[in-house]
This record gives C-alpha cells, structure tokens and sequence, in this order.
C-alpha cells in the first residue's frame, strides 16, 4: 500500500512545528466547537491528530489512486463537445475518491461542512497530491476559492455556496482574458446590472481559465462603465446551474494536461455581486492571488519530490560499467542537489504556510471581536512575512522544481527523454509553474520592496539568532557569511538610488535574499532532526556559490552597461 | 426504501507480503511478524453496502467480527468509511475455531441481531482461503446464497428480490434471489472507498472495552490510562459492542475449538530459497532446456 504521507517523514516533522500551537489555537478558539461537532478535536493534541490521521488519508488516496491514474490522464486527457468538459476517466476516478473520503472545503469552518484545517495540513494535502499528479492538484487546489467566498462573500452566499464546495462541487477563477494576462486592470468582460430583476448579467470572454466548465466560478467583470483601469472592476459568482456560460474550447498544453483550460464565453449569464464593487481587482483578486502563489509553491514542492524520487530509484536501478550510476560523483552530486532543493522547497513552503495561518486566523477573529493590541501587532507581523515570504517562495521553488524536472530526465539519460518514464511528464508538468498565477519575473516585482525595506534582512535576524547545536557551527558560520554578502550587494545596489538600475538587479537581489532564508530554514530543520543535515550542508555550499557569483555579477558590472541589454 | 445490511468482516494477518519470520518452528503463523489487516474481499464487501446505502437512504450498515479485543480495528474501519456500527463477537471460548465453529458464531449473533434483509461478506479470507464461512452463514440460518458476488445490480425490498451479477469461469451472470440473503464477494469487484476525513475524526477513539484496558500507561509505572475516558459516557456510539459467547446465547460446545471438528493433520514448512544463482551461455541448447526446467517444475506454464 502506497503512501505518500507515511513514506515520506519530513512531511511529520513540518507538520509539527512549536508554532502550530499557536494556529491551532487561534483557529480552532479555545476548541469550543466541540461541543456542537462530534468531529471536532478536543485539544491541541487531538487536533494534530486528527491532521496526521486525514494526511494519512490523503497519503494513500495519492499512492494507491492519483498518482496510478496520472500517465492516462496525461494521454487521455479532457474534451469538450457542446459547451461542456468532460474529464479523464482517471480524473473521474481522482475527483470521486477525493469526494468520498471528504477532502473538499478542508479549510473552511465547520458551520459551512468544512474541516476547518489550518492552512499548513490544508497545502501538505497540495503537497502530497502535486507529487502524484501535479494536474490534478489544479482541480482539487481550486477549494482555494471557496476562501475567497468566505472572506468576501455575504453570509447569505456563504451559506449557499460553501457547502456545496464541501459536498465536492468544483469552483474556478476566472480573471485572463486574450487581452488581460498579467496585467488584469485591462479585463473588459461586462458587468451589466438589470434594474428590472435586481441582477447582474455577464457578457464576454475569458480565456486560460483552469476548470472552467465548474460548478461555481469567480469571475473578475468590468461593473463601471466608462472605466479602464482596476477600480471599474468587480467580483462575480456564476452558478453553473443559471447556465449563460460555455466552453468554446479548451487549449493543448503541454503539460498539466488532465486539468482543462478552458476558453468560456458569457452570454447574458446571471451572476451575482461577490464582495463590494469595484474592489474586485484591488481587494479580492490580490487576495485570491496570494493563497492560489501558495498552492502553486506545493505544486513546484511536489513535483520537485516527484522529481528527485524518479532520479533517485532510476540511479540506483540503471547498472553501467559494472555498477549503479548513482555510484558515479556526478549523478550523485545532481542527486544530492535535487533532494537539497526540494527539501529546501518544502520548508519555505511551510514556513509560509505558517505565516498565513498565523495572519489568517486573526483576521477571521477580528470579524467576531476586537482584537488586542498584542493580537494586532502579532497580525501585523505574520501579514507582513506572507507577504514578502509568498513571492519569494512562488519564484523560487517553482524554478527548483523545473530544475529538478530537468535534472530527473538528464539522470534517466535517453530514456527520459522517451514517454516511458515518468520524469517527461514531470518536466511538461512543471514548467508552468513558474509561469501562472504571476511569472517569476513578477514574483520578484512583489520581492523586491521586502529587500529594500529589510523584511527579508529582518526575518534572517530572527533566524540567526536562534540557538544552534555546536555541530552546526559552522554552517551557521557559512550562512552568516553569505548574508554579509547579501546586506552589501543590496547597499551597493539601492544606494545608487537608480530604479532603472534597482529593477535590473532586482531578481539577483531577491535571489541572494532568498539563498540565505532557505539556508537558515534548513539549518533549522537539521537543528531539530538529523535528517537533514545532509540537505543542509548541500544546499549552503550551493547559495553560497550563487551568491558569491552575484555578488561578482553586482560588483563588476558598470551602470553605463544597462545599455547593451535595452531591447529598441 | 431502506435495507439492514450486516456486513461479516475478519482481521487477518497480512499474508500478502511474506517475509522469513512468518510461520514458527511449529507450523503456526507467526501474528508478531505481520500486520493485521481488513481482510481484502470483505472490503470489497464492505463497499457494496456503502453503496447501497448511498442509493437508499435511512440503510444501515453494521460489520460483524469475531477475533481478539484488539478486532475492533475492523469495525473502526468500517465507521471510517460509512458504516454505523458494529459487534465484536470475542470471547476465550470463541478461540481455535474452524469454519464451522466460526459460522455457527457469526449465525449466532446475526439471530440476535435480528433485523436484517443482507448479510453479505468477502468470498474468502486470505489466511485459511476456504470460503467456507459466508456459505454456511446462509445454512445455518436457512438463508438463499449468491457467492462470488461483483457487483449489487438492484434491490427491490417490496417485492423482495435482489440482483446480483456474479463472477463465474470465463464470463459473468446475472441471477436473483429473495431477501434476506447471503452474499459472498469476489475480490474482482469495486475497491472499497478511502477512509472519510469527517468520520476518522468522529470515530478514531471508539473502542472496545479490552482495547480501553489494555491502553498503554503515558508514563512508565503509571496505571494505563485512556485518553478521553468521559468521551464513552457522552458519546455512546464510541463504545464498540463486545458480545461473548452468553451474549449471543451461545452453546459452548459448539464453539471454538470444540465446536471445529476439523483436525490438524501435519503442518509443511516449505522455504522457497535459491541456493545459488545459475549462469547460462547464450547457447540455444541450455536455454531450452531451462525452459524444460522451468516447466517441469512449475515456475513458467
């Protein structure tokens, strides 16, 4: 029995983290729920509990069901005829499975069917089902929407739709347009409001809309007429029952493949507002944004394990010249790096999760009461970290996991290049995620301002000064170092007081920033487990040199040169 | 419509994945070396009446289960996925039996449970393989029997009628019988579903009363403790029903061993283990004759 929670105990040790105390406290207030739900935990004990046993569910769910599914659904893949999608037969098989075993709406309270699950068991779930099939993480990652419809909606549409969500109905987002990607202020679907019958219609077209055959659907629409910019634009939800949408088509990709990206056409669909108008864009969509970067971060965190798992058994099994290749330094040393990366991956993705739960659930409780003058410093905090930790996090990992990809196939040598082996669909399966939901190249935009500012220099303050074990001496020397480095270049680089030329180091900046803040995150992790000293020392030798070349790249490179890379 | 389905379920050793410590000097199993699991084909079993719940609503479903204090295992995976309740039929005087003993148990407790319109089971369980239980459930109880069961076609309770499509050499049919009945599940049928996330959390501390006694201390030399011990007063449903043999007004001769008439003859250990690895040439003639040797002793064909 296959399970992808049980077989991999890094997973446990993430889970437990001293700071879960303090979510779950926060989430479950005081446990009072137990008295009204009879799968309500009793204590803190009980409830990580209860989050070990639903992984263990989703574990085997993977093992023995997803991940078996993914190379049919990868050929087979969904079709539309008439208007409507219809999925893989292993997509099917996937979306009952989860359906039965109730692992919809896992983060939504309990009074809307939810689990109410903190966000950190909620993306281990994401985790887990990305490394058996990173497609279908896409379908079953979109219950992300449901948070949006509890943050924003009225209670009203609370009450109707999250249930629903929970019961296994499918939600999508709908925001790109042909002329609306990453710059969503131009989204030019009409918002009409018919006077008549109090409701809002829908006219026009979205296109790269991941399941947009669902149940329920997001829709950003332009509700102010006249307007051109991201004020004119409002939140819709489309119920799929009140019909007025259809798939026009749904693209080839290459990969991710069993999830349909749909192009959909409104005509005169009937929508209600979600939220207040004209905050659709500035409020809600950047909000929706922000949970979809950390679902994408445990998509890139999967498949990097995917990855490194295929190299791993393909090295030991493939015999050349007498022995395994992972015998050989060079397959071992790309080996020893995936791991490196991929476990590097999963601890930002934590520690973000973290961040988000912590901001997350004081924000819910400020709704039902004033929070306390230490609640709302502590919100600010963890607010500001998910803040600068998401982008950082989104564009790191998701590069680590096509390298990771693109490593697997180089270890499987000509066979990975053929579709005999899992590590193709993994690279076709990865290189979108450094793509949606805000290139990298965008996540570094949001970056940057956490470099500027000191949030990232901040936070690796509070990492140094933890106390190690005296063994780790000296990668906690290392890392210090590597951070002096940083603090420099960044000096260098903003005392120039040149946005141009801040913007052109940009991306190396946050980079550097980003090599020292997964160091110290693994030096955490080896400081409380040995398992991951391994990883640790692998990876700082690694940031270390990339630092050290950007560090080169900053120091020699003359201002005067940014002409040579201006395009026109 | 609603039916009372009683489902027979047996936690057995796990004898899918063999190692070397699996059998003692003397021949029996040894259990400490593997896992006890749900026997397969009662969950398949076990999913046929989930579904048939699913269709009827206001179905119960309720596992019945013969073995140690520690079998409530298989009614805590029954809960897990949908099932309402259950009885752990266990008793020292239970112990050793055969087939017949076991069946004359499980027909026992269904009398006292009473209501019921299928009782339905796995083919067989992988530690003795017989297939015996399920069809002498139906004897014992002068029940009509449909074995080898893939899938529940229909139930029509007022007419009182079922269809099952049945697995038979080379093919399949279809045949119905009147309710009450035995049903025997083949494990070609449906995979049962995974454990429900609400329903593990509902039901992951119900247990049996020897389970409760026999919790481990938290701390070395303290009394055992259970974890929640209030939670068996207001939560009734997770106190799983343990029946003896007077629970179930049992005649204890025809229980365990002295109700199994069925006698141990010998026990061979046979070890399936290479000696030492044969190397051939690419030669046409010793490969023929490994494929001789290989059919001679029945390894290919």
């Amino acid at each position: 029995m296959a399970n992808f929670y049980t077989d991999n105990p890094s997973l446990k040790h993430h889970l437990h983290h001293p700071l879960m105390k303090r979510i779950v406290e926060l989430k479950e207030r005081g446990y009072a729920d137990k008295d009204t739900y009879d799968y309500a935990p009793i204590d803190f004990e009980d409830a990580m509990d209860s989050y070990e046993k639903v992984l263990e569910i989703v574990g085997e769910i993977c093992g023995e069901i997803i991940a078996p599914n993914a190379e049919g659904v990868d050929h087979e893949g969904p079709t539309v005829a008439n208007g409507r999608v219809t999925y893989a037969s292993g997509t099917r098989q996937n979306l009952e499975a989860v359906r039965k075993a109730g692992l919809m709406g896992i983060a939504m309270p309990r009074r809307y069917k939810g689990l109410n699950f903190p966000i950190v068991p909620y993306i281990m779930a994401a985790d887990l089902v990305s490394r058996a099939d990173a497609g279908f993480e896409n379908l079953w990652g979109l219950q992300d929407c449901a948070e949006t419809l509890y943050e924003f909606g009225n209670e009203d549409q609370r009450q109707r739709y999250i249930p629903r969500v929970c019961d296994g109905e499918t939600m999508s987002m709908d925001l790109t347009e042909p002329d609306a990607g990453s710059d969503l202020q131009s989204v030019m679907l009409k918002a009409s409001y018919n006077e008549a019958d109090g409701c809002w219609y829908l006219n026009g077209v979205k296109r790269f809309i991941t399941n947009g055959d669902a149940d329920i659907h997001l829709v950003l629409a332009r509700s102010e007429e006249g307007t051109k910019d991201g004020r004119g634009l409002s939140m819709f939800i489309y119920d799929k029952k009140n019909g007025g949408v259809n798939v026009r088509r749904i693209e080839n990709k290459m990969g991710i493949k069993g999830s349909p990206t749909c192009e959909l056409v409104f005509k005169n669909a009937k929508a209600e507002l979600c939220g207040d108008r004209k905050l659709g864009l500035i409020k809600y969509v950047m909000a929706l944004m922000n949970g979809a970067r950390l679902g994408i971060m445990a998509q890139a965190v999967g498949l990097s394990e995917a990855a490194y798992r295929e190299a791993y058994a393909y090295a030991l099994d493939r015999k050349q010249f007498g022995k395994s290749i992972i015998e050989f330094p060079a397959i071992a040393e790309i080996i020893a790096l995936m791991r490196a990366k991929a476990d590097a991956s999963r601890s930002m993705l934590y520690e973000t999760a973290r961040f988000v739960d912590v901001y997350k659930a004081l924000d819910d409780i400020s709704k039902e009461r004033k929070l306390t003058p230490e609640e709302r410093q502590e919100f600010k905090k963890y607010s500001k970290l998910a803040d600068a930790f998401t982008p950082m996090g989104k564009g790191m990992t998701t590069e680590y996991a096509n390298q990771n990809a693109y490593d697997a196939i180089q270890v499987h040598g000509g066979s990975g290049f053929m579709k005999d082996y899992a590590c193709e669909r993994i690279y076709r399966d990865a290189r979108i995620t450094n793509i949606y939901e805000g290139t990298t190249q965008l996540q570094v935009v949001a970056a940057i301002r956490h470099v500027t500012t000191g949030t990232y220099l901040n936070q690796i303050r509070e990492y140094q000064a933890i106390e190690y074990k005296p063994e780790l001496e000296a990668l906690k020397n290392k890392l210090a170092a590597m951070t002096q480095k940083y603090e420099e270049v960044v000096a260098k680089v903003i005392e120039t007081k040149d946005n141009e030329y801040i913007d052109f180091q940009a991306r190396r900046m946050v980079e550097a920033a980003a090599h020292c803040v997964f160091g110290y995150l693994l030096l955490q992790d080896a400081n409380k487990d040995d398992s991951f000293r391994r990883s640790a020392e692998v990876y700082v030798n690694y940031g270390q040199a990339e630092i050290d070349k950007i560090e080169s790249f900053i120091n020699s490179f003359k201002r005067e040169d940014l002409a040579y890379y201006k395009q026109q | 419509m609603s039916l009372r389905i009683i489902v027979l379920a047996k936690q057995v050793p796990d004898t899918r994945n063999v190692g070397k410590d699996a059998m003692k000097a003397d021949g029996t199993i040894n259990r400490a070396a593997l896992p006890a699991i749900f026997n397969p084909e009662d969950l398949n079993a076990l999913e046929q009446a989930l579904r048939l719940k699913d269709a009827y609503p206001g179905t119960t479903v309720a596992l019945l289960t013969m073995g140690p204090g520690r079998a409530a295992e298989i009614i805590r995976e029954g809960l897990f996925r949908g099932a309402d309740g259950g009885f752990l039929l266990t008793d020292r005087a239970f112990a050793g039996a055969d087939t017949l003993a076991t069946s004359y148990a499980l027909a026992t407790a269904i009398k006292k449970i009473k209501d019921y319109d299928i009782i339905i089971g796995g083919r067989q369980a992988i530690d003795g393989d017989t297939a015996q239980v399920g069809p002498q459930v139906a004897e014992k109880l002068g029940l009509t029997q449909i074995t080898y069961a893939e899938e529940i076609l229909n139930v029509d309770k007022e007419a009182g009628r079922i269809t099952v499509k049945r697995h038979i050499d080379g093919g399949v049919e279809t045949v119905e019988g009147p309710l009450p009945i035995v049903i025997t599940v083949n494990g070609s049928a449906a995979p049962c579903r995974p454990r429900n996330a609400k329903l593990v959390q509902k039901y992951k501390h119900a247990m049996g009363k020897q389970e409760r006694a026999a919790q481990p201390a938290c701390h070395q030399g303290s009394e055992p403790t259970v974890r929640y011990p209030e939670l068996y007063e207001t939560r009734p449903y997770l106190d799983i029903q343990e029946w003896s043999v007077a629970d179930v007004n049992g005649d204890l001769v025809q229980c365990g061993l002295s109700g199994s008439p069925t006698k141990v003859k010998a026990i061979e250990n046979i070890v399936f283990q290479a000696k030492e690895s044969k190397t051939i040439s690419g030669a046409d003639q010793e490969v023929e004759d490994l494929i001789v040797e290989l059919l001679a002793n029945h390894t290919i064909g």
